[in-house]
């Protein structure tokens, strides 16, 4: 039982880390990392969670976070090849010059 | 004869349209895509008729059953909403036929064959959430709908990038808040099912965590003011017919799985405060998007600041809704409400699109020198804009009618304030946009924007006939509200004497 607890409070804390840098970091790669280290946090959390059955491993959590890992791949790439076309066109890592999404509420006149 | 799967049918027959647009020549991919919409059209057709006839459909997909397989699930709330995607998504199909031949300036053939195939993907996970019974697979449909999403509106060009990519962001991390609520509640009670989920659930401090992160996820993604700021850009940067299925379509989705787990899987839950909070953001919504409507410059960028401003009616309703005495009333509303939005915006949108690609530009100053000539996208608009109000004889009218109603049996007087008072600011921001058919004016020629001589005629008939749908929403309401109420997703019927 404490194995698993250890993971789920290592599950959260990843998830809570990768939420921080999501709002506080400015550079785009820096976000899409953050929310890559969110979907770890979470992924973590599942399978400790599930872990707690009588014979062995319940196999259903495994399968939706392999699921799951597949959904953030593809969610990753298309983000970098979207980064990588700001770039191109804008010069710039950044997804507006406001400092953090709490900023961003003012910002979309354009 | 085994009978048809329609509820894998409504997901698989889109898809299976995207797939063959993918590999089609780009100049075959708009045959390909709008027979795969009419072909999804009638499939979703044959689901409701099903459901009409029958009651509930479930079904075990690939004859696997619940926990292990996948089991979709239909009642009368699904339906609806399947209706309207339907109806908004074959106008966007025929609008987008116009708008990529001609339509639209700078578009290449290229753009033309990944639209078609991104678009069907949409739909087909739109379809996806409306018929899923388990919270897992809500979170794959969601995710399948945000990184289409984030493609089609990227296919504007180097101006929506910034759009996509700040949607793409706000997208994985509601679907991720949601999905951290999904582990707890598997760890807390092993199941995923939304009918068996509800029957076992109880008041914990881990149901509440759940409902909490799942809420906000969602809410997120639902972009209820303060969690908008994504949207007005992300609207109104995309390609017409992709801002059309965006704010018409998209948004609803998550909204409904946000009423699903509020209704069917956290029941027992105490959520007055939390009810209390979202309808204070919503009342929020309303004023501050109307307002932030007023202020804009761009006619896309106020109908994007109106999807701001009516969002906000859905989350209003969990007020009276979390009432003995409103609850169903107001649930009924709120559902109407999200059709009623769905036509009209998506027309609202779609009239809009052709606006800017007959003047060559959406900006309020270089629509007063073309006024004349966007007459009948400027009566589109206001014909959809009747639904926004709220006037009769539209859905619109219908749905605040129920809010309304609800609000009186809650004995909520400020609801009924804000559902008036918000109908009055939609009113002042649909006029501003009318306004232009009257006030043209004689311009230099060198400062008009370059414009295209004529646009297909079926992006203005696709505009207007969805137009005509929002308000025909309240003319014809009882069957809606009769479809509605297949399988009682709100606990009861709509009263007798409040059948509209």
């Amino acid at each position: 039982m404490e194995t698993e607890l250890v993971y789920a409070a290592t599950g959260i804390a990843l998830t809570a880390l990768g939420l921080y840098a999501l709002i506080v970091r400015r550079h785009m790669i820096r976000r899409l990392l953050a929310v890559n280290i969110m979907g770890a946090g979470v992924f973590t959390l599942f399978v400790s969670l599930a872990a707690d059955v009588p014979n062995g491993v319940d196999p259903v959590p495994q399968a939706m976070v392999l699921t799951g890992i597949v959904v953030a791949v593809s969610a990753t790439a298309l983000g970098l090849v979207l980064i990588r076309r700001i770039y191109a066109s804008t010069g710039s890592t950044r997804l507006a010059e406001e400092a953090s999404i709490l900023d961003a509420l003012e910002g979309e006149e354009r | 004869m085994t009978p048809v799967p329609w509820l894998s049918a409504v997901v698989l027959v889109p898809l299976a349209g995207a797939l063959l647009a993918g590999v089609v020549s780009a100049k075959r991919a708009t045959v390909v895509g709008l027979c795969a919409s009419l072909a999804t059209f009638a499939t979703c057709g044959g689901l409701l008729w099903r459901l009409w006839s029958q009651g509930p459909q479930t079904e075990p997909v690939g004859g696997w059953s619940a926990p292990l397989g996948i089991e979709l699930y239909a009642d009368g709330f699904s339906a609806l909403m399947l209706a309207m995607v339907a109806l908004v998504a074959i106008f966007v199909s025929l609008f987008s036929a116009g708008y990529f031949r001609g339509g639209g300036s700078r578009r290449t053939d290229r753009h033309e064959g990944f639209f078609w195939s991104l678009w069907l993907v949409v739909w087909a996970s739109l379809n996806g959430i409306f018929v899923s019974g388990d919270l897992f697979n809500l979170y794959v449909c969601m995710e399948l709908m945000g990184l289409g999403s984030v493609a089609l509106i990227a296919l504007a060009g180097p101006i929506a990038l910034r759009a996509a990519m700040r949607y793409l962001l706000v997208t994985i991390s509601g679907s991720l808040l949601y999905l951290l609520g999904v582990a707890l509640v598997y760890g807390g009670w092993g199941r995923l099912d939304l009918v068996i989920l509800g029957d076992v659930m109880e008041a914990t401090w881990a149901s509440e965590v759940a409902l909490a992160m799942m809420t906000v996820g969602l809410v997120l993604k639902t972009a209820l003011v303060p969690l908008h700021f994504w949207l007005p850009a992300a609207h109104a940067n995309a390609p017409a017919p992709v801002s059309a299925v965006l704010s018409a379509l998209v948004v609803k989705a998550s909204f409904f799985i946000l009423v699903r787990l509020w209704i069917d899987v956290f029941g027992v839950l105490d959520t007055e405060r939390a009810s209390m909070g979202l309808a204070t953001l919503g009342a929020i919504a309303i004023f501050w998007g109307s307002i932030q409507a007023l202020r804009q410059q761009r006619l896309k960028m106020l109908v994007a600041y109106s999807t701001v401003a009516q969002i906000g009616y859905l989350f209003v309703a969990f007020l009276p809704a979390a009432t003995v005495a409103g609850a169903e009333v107001a649930w009924h509303g709120a559902a109407y409400f999200a059709i009623a939005h769905g036509c009209a915006k998506g027309a609202m949108f779609l009239s809009a699109g052709a606006i800017a690609a007959r003047v060559g530009s959406d900006r309020f100053a270089d629509l007063r020198a073309k006024g004349g000539k966007i007459a009948f996208p400027l009566f589109t608009f206001a014909v959809a804009g009747i639904g926004l109000m709220g006037l009769p004889p539209s859905g619109g009218y219908t749905a605040k009618w129920l809010l309304l109603t609800a609000a009186a049996r809650a004995e909520q007087p400020l609801v009924a304030i804000v559902v008036t008072v918000g109908g009055l600011l939609a009113a002042l921001y649909v006029f501003k946009v009318i306004y232009y058919a009257f006030a043209h004016r004689r311009v230099e020629p060198d400062e008009q924007p370059e414009a295209s001589a004529e646009i297909p005629h079926v992006m203005n008939w696709a505009a207007f006939l969805l137009a005509l749908v929002s308000v025909g929403l309240g003319l014809w309401s009882a069957v809606p509200v009769a479809l509605l109420d297949v399988g009682l997703p709100f606990g009861a019927p709509l009263g007798v004497g409040l059948k509209p």
